[in-house]
């Protein structure tokens, strides 16, 4: 079931063509999400199971290694568990063995399926079933895909979250989840002007741990907090709850629209909504103030990355004042970010999948102010004369709601602030 | 099955790429799932590269399994060639596309470009980034270089240097000076910076090889032995002693007699007898690395540092019998591995005062408070000077000197530390006073301290309202002291004496810019 958004008049962007590309995709595989779900779910291990390149991936991306012995980490397939099936189950069960003999504080386990272990069919899903058996209670065993064949970049996240969907408890009570992974600081955030808002039992989804999982069943609504949640979106539904729809909460107008519909589907006065968000909404639109004149009138092209790209180009076109030449995703569910599309002015190209050599043609000759790229093209487009900001910052840094929004314009402002600033 | 949580090592392919990347013209086509695109990042971030490597990967994806792959990668390989037009095409599979089992060799070949195409078949489930450097090298010099009639003044092939090589970029200007100071010509220079049209002509002009890292040119070297008659230097210029070796080496490959090169610039070997440095003698040093790196480390480290070497060890298993001759030779345990958690269990085990190693060892090193210097891949964007800073010959003895000294206690310096160990700030756990910060305590756990609690906190007369403190420390930790100075100014200036979870965003919003 869907509980439709305050918008109903067809607008903006929802009827512009999308330009659909195939060709070489620069974008990282689902893996890539085991590096801030790992920090999220803090009873959690992420075990893929793949390659020397999958371990190499997890790596880099992360970039940083400040965790000794992170709860994630790479089971490498060696020819001999190529050569046969029952092996590879049989070697996974003893990795697991010694894995949760040495981390007894993991009490959820993800096996996290790769292209190699999905190229040779091997069965994560039978494993996870498997090894459920052998430790519940006390480790809960579940496997998703986060491989570059299956999913791209933040997919993975929708994936390992969707697969947990089965495991929730029923409950015929009255709940509002919030579904996606959300740094702590912006979590609570959102929880309190919830609970400002007279909305009782909240919870979030992905939990901390496994014992706060939220609950599901026909009196459950919950709002994705993040575009790239489909699936997770999906299997929610199936399970009887229902969805609220809505621009996602970037910037001041985004944020307030979110909690609208939140406001809207529990019956919350407009009153007492106006007066709960009134003083958070004037701190971000003080915020803003400041940065969106620096912004304002300046061009930006999005490289497909994360599928936030549309809520953060109407995020930059509406409220900084930037115009946005190409709005490119990796992936368009139309279904979930039709309110960012609608509002979205007309005039970028929309584009879906990659074809990078293309795209870079079309980019170098559009010559935006501001590119919005992953970190493989950010330098060489710098070398070119052109500003860059890395993608993947947006997906680890506190950029959702009221108090983030000053910070979130500040992240596309401080590479050509830094232009400005060299001398050099 | 393998568990592997941080790897020295990626992937065959990547050893690929850090070959092409570094030569000229030449365009890698590989076989890959999009998410292998990563390896780009490793170029242009940790290099900080100004242009995509030359290499374009097919991305295919589930739906394209078992249908049309190969034509995917037929049709991915003539864009590429129609697109950057490269002198020479290597092709190739990552580890997923070696088992679709597509024959990108065969593939390209069938397209009947104008080009050299060379393929590569680099076993991905059994070997690693070296190998995989190494055996493209070899690949790309069977396949184009040529036999040719030697120079007529003595001259020689600098192999070896690749793209994300450590310090190859410098060690091959220093190495190069070397060379011409002894009357010696550079014949060319591979792989970094050579074109395939280079490698056809010039390769087999030069009278010798001198092999720079074995790693990456033992292979190639031997083969242009047997094939062009050329002898190759068996020792790596890194440290004075080697360095030396070396110049005799080539004195004799090359017939000239004496080598002239002009070790004015050479420094470190007074330093390293001035008085300063007499607090080295017998410090505890712990090395790991590639074998190469370690092996020239030892050597730096015992005759011309005057340190102990406590333990050794290296992650590429090609090289594991000499670096367990060496350890027998040294009389400690070499330890061959590429689980870093065993690396951590022997430098917990042998408590060296310094750790001479890779990323991962400085890592080790910050959680168990002991200094470390980098000598070897892999290695981080820090580890990647802008200045001119090689390991190699005489200029590379001087980096090294001041490189493994830096996080060092100095001279004097560590006597006081030892008369004043009581002292409250002034301790022995305080580390050297010209590193900021060097704390001693593990990363982990960092997040919870409050250290950043400025002395005057009650004097300033504010109070911090428990829900304020508690959202202060969501704030990361090294944002955090900016962010309680700025919301105390605030309320200071708004005159406000409790600070509340509002006061703190009222803040921020007012700081925003
Ligand atoms: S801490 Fe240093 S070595 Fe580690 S990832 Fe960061 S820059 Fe690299
Ligand atoms: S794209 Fe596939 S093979 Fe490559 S890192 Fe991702 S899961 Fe592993």
């Amino acid at each position: 079931m869907n509980i439709s958004s305050p918008l109903h008049a067809k607008s903006g962007c929802s009827d512009t063509p999308i330009l659909k590309e195939r060709g070489q995709n620069e974008v990282f595989c689902g893996l890539t999400g085991i590096i801030w779900l790992h920090r999220k779910i803090q009873d959690a291990f992420f075990l893929v199971v793949g390659s020397r390149t999958c371990a190499h991936l997890l790596q880099s991306a992360a970039g940083v290694m400040i965790f000794a012995e992170p709860r994630f980490g790479t089971a490498i397939l060696e020819e001999k568990d190529l050569a046969g099936m029952a092996d590879a189950q049989e070697e996974l069960n003893s990795q697991v063995e010694k894995l949760l003999d040495r981390r007894p504080e993991i009490k959820q386990l993800f096996l996290v399926g790769s292209c190699p272990s999905e190229v040779i069919k091997l069965d994560l899903s039978r494993a996870a079933e498997r090894l459920t058996l052998k430790y519940a209670p006390t480790v809960r065993v579940l496997s998703y895909s986060g491989s570059g064949i299956e999913t791209t970049f933040t997919q993975g996240e929708d994936a390992c979250l969707a697969s947990m969907v089965k495991t929730l408890e029923r409950t015929e009570a009255s709940e509002l989840v919030l579904v996606g992974a959300l740094p702590d600081i912006v979590e609570d955030q959102f929880l309190d002007i919830l609970k400002q808002l007279g909305i009782e039992n909240v919870s979030t989804f992905p939990s901390r741990t496994k014992s706060t999982a939220p609950r599901v069943g026909e009196n459950v609504k919950f709002i994705l907090c993040q575009p790239f949640l489909g699936d997770t979106c999906e299997a929610l539904q199936d399970r009887g709850a229902s969805h609220i729809t809505a621009p996602f909460p970037f910037g001041e107008e985004g944020t307030t629209l979110w909690l609208k519909a939140i406001a809207k589907a529990y019956n919350v006065d407009s009153s007492v909504f106006e007066k709960v968000t009134e003083a958070p909404r004037n701190r971000a639109k003080k915020a803003l103030e400041g940065v969106s004149n620096k912004l304002s009138g300046r061009s930006v092209f999005f490289f497909p990355d994360s599928q936030l790209e549309i809520p953060l180009a109407r995020f930059l076109v509406r409220e900084c004042g930037m115009k946005a030449l190409e709005v490119g995703s990796p992936y368009i569910n139309k279904k979930i970010v039709m309110p960012d599309l609608e509002m979205l002015p007309e005039g970028p190209v929309i584009s879906e999948g990659q074809d990078v050599d293309s795209q870079l043609d079309r980019c170098r000759k559009v010559k935006p102010d501001l590119t919005i790229c992953g970190m493989g093209l950010a330098n060489p487009l710098e070398a070119e004369g052109l500003a860059t900001k890395w993608s993947i910052e947006l997906v680890f840094s506190p950029v959702h709601g009221y108090e983030q929004a000053g910070d979130l314009a500040a992240l596309f402002y401080r590479p050509i602030k830094r232009r400005e600033l060299l001398k050099v | 099955m393998k568990l592997s949580v941080w790897t020295y090592e990626g992937p065959p392919h990547v050893g690929a790429m850090r070959v092409v990347t570094a030569m000229k013209d030449t365009h890698y086509v590989l076989h890959a799932p999009q998410g292998d695109t990563y390896a780009d990042l490793l170029f242009t971030m940790i290099e900080r590269k100004d242009a995509r490597p030359p290499v374009t990967y097919t991305t295919f994806k589930a739906r394209d399994l078992g249908s049309d792959t190969a034509e995917l990668f037929k049709q991915s390989c003539k864009a590429a060639y129609d697109r950057f037009l490269p002198k020479a095409l290597v092709v190739g599979a990552s580890c997923t596309a070696e088992l679709i089992q597509d024959d990108p060799g065969g593939l390209a070949e069938a397209l009947d470009l104008p080009v050299p195409t060379i393929p590569l078949e680099l076993p991905s489930y059994q070997r690693k980034e070296n190998y995989g450097a190494s055996e493209t090298f070899y690949q790309i010099i069977k396949m184009l270089a040529k036999p040719a009639y030697k120079t007529d003044k003595v001259s020689c092939n600098i192999l070896g240097p690749t793209a994300l090589g450590f310090r190859h970029r410098d060690d091959v200007t220093e190495i190069e000076r070397i060379l011409l100071e002894s009357g010696i010509d550079v014949n060319l220079i591979a792989p970094m910076g050579a074109s395939p049209d280079d490698i056809a002509k010039k390769m087999g002009r030069a009278h010798f090889n001198v092999m720079l890292y074995p790693e990456i040119a033992e292979t190639t070297c031997r083969f242009l032995e047997k094939e062009f008659g050329q002898p190759y230097t068996k020792n790596v210029p890194i440290g004075m002693g080697a360095t030396t070796d070396f110049l005799s080496e080539v004195s004799d490959l090359s017939g000239l007699g004496k080598m002239n090169s002009d070790k004015t610039r050479l420094r470190a070997d007074w330093w390293s007898r001035s008085i300063d440095s007499t607090y080295f003698t017998g410090k505890r040093v712990f090395i790991f690395g590639d074998a190469t790196h370690v092996k020239t480390s030892a050597r730096i480290a015992k005759e011309e540092m005057g340190f102990e070497v406590v333990g050794i060890g290296c992650y590429n298993r090609e090289f594991a019998r000499s670096i367990r001759s060496l350890g027998e030779d040294l009389g400690v345990a070499a330890l061959v591995t590429e689980d870093y958690l065993e690396v951590e269990a022997a430098i917990q085990n042998l408590q060296p005062e310094l750790i001479l190693g890779t990323q991962m060892e400085r890592h080790i090193g910050k959680r168990l408070g002991i200094p470390c210097a980098v000598i070897s891949a892999p290695f981080h964007v820090q580890d990647h000077p802008a200045r001119y800073s090689p390991q190699a010959g005489w200029e590379g003895a001087n980096v090294i000197f001041d490189t493994w000294v830096h996080p060092l206690v100095m001279g004097l310096e560590e006597h006081l530390l030892h008369m004043f160990r009581e002292d409250f700030e002034f301790n022995d756990r305080a580390g050297p006073s010209h590193l900021a910060s060097h704390n001693n305590q593990p990363i982990v756990g960092r997040e919870d301290n409050t250290n950043d609690q400025p002395k005057d906190f009650k004097t300033q007369g504010l109070v911090w309202e428990k829900d304020a403190e508690l959202e202060l420390k969501k704030i990361p930790f090294f944002v955090r002291g900016k962010a309680r100075r700025n919301t105390e100014n605030f309320a200071k200036e708004k005159g406000v004496s409790s600070i509340s979870r509002e006061t703190l965003y009222e803040a921020k919003a007012h700081y925003a810019r």
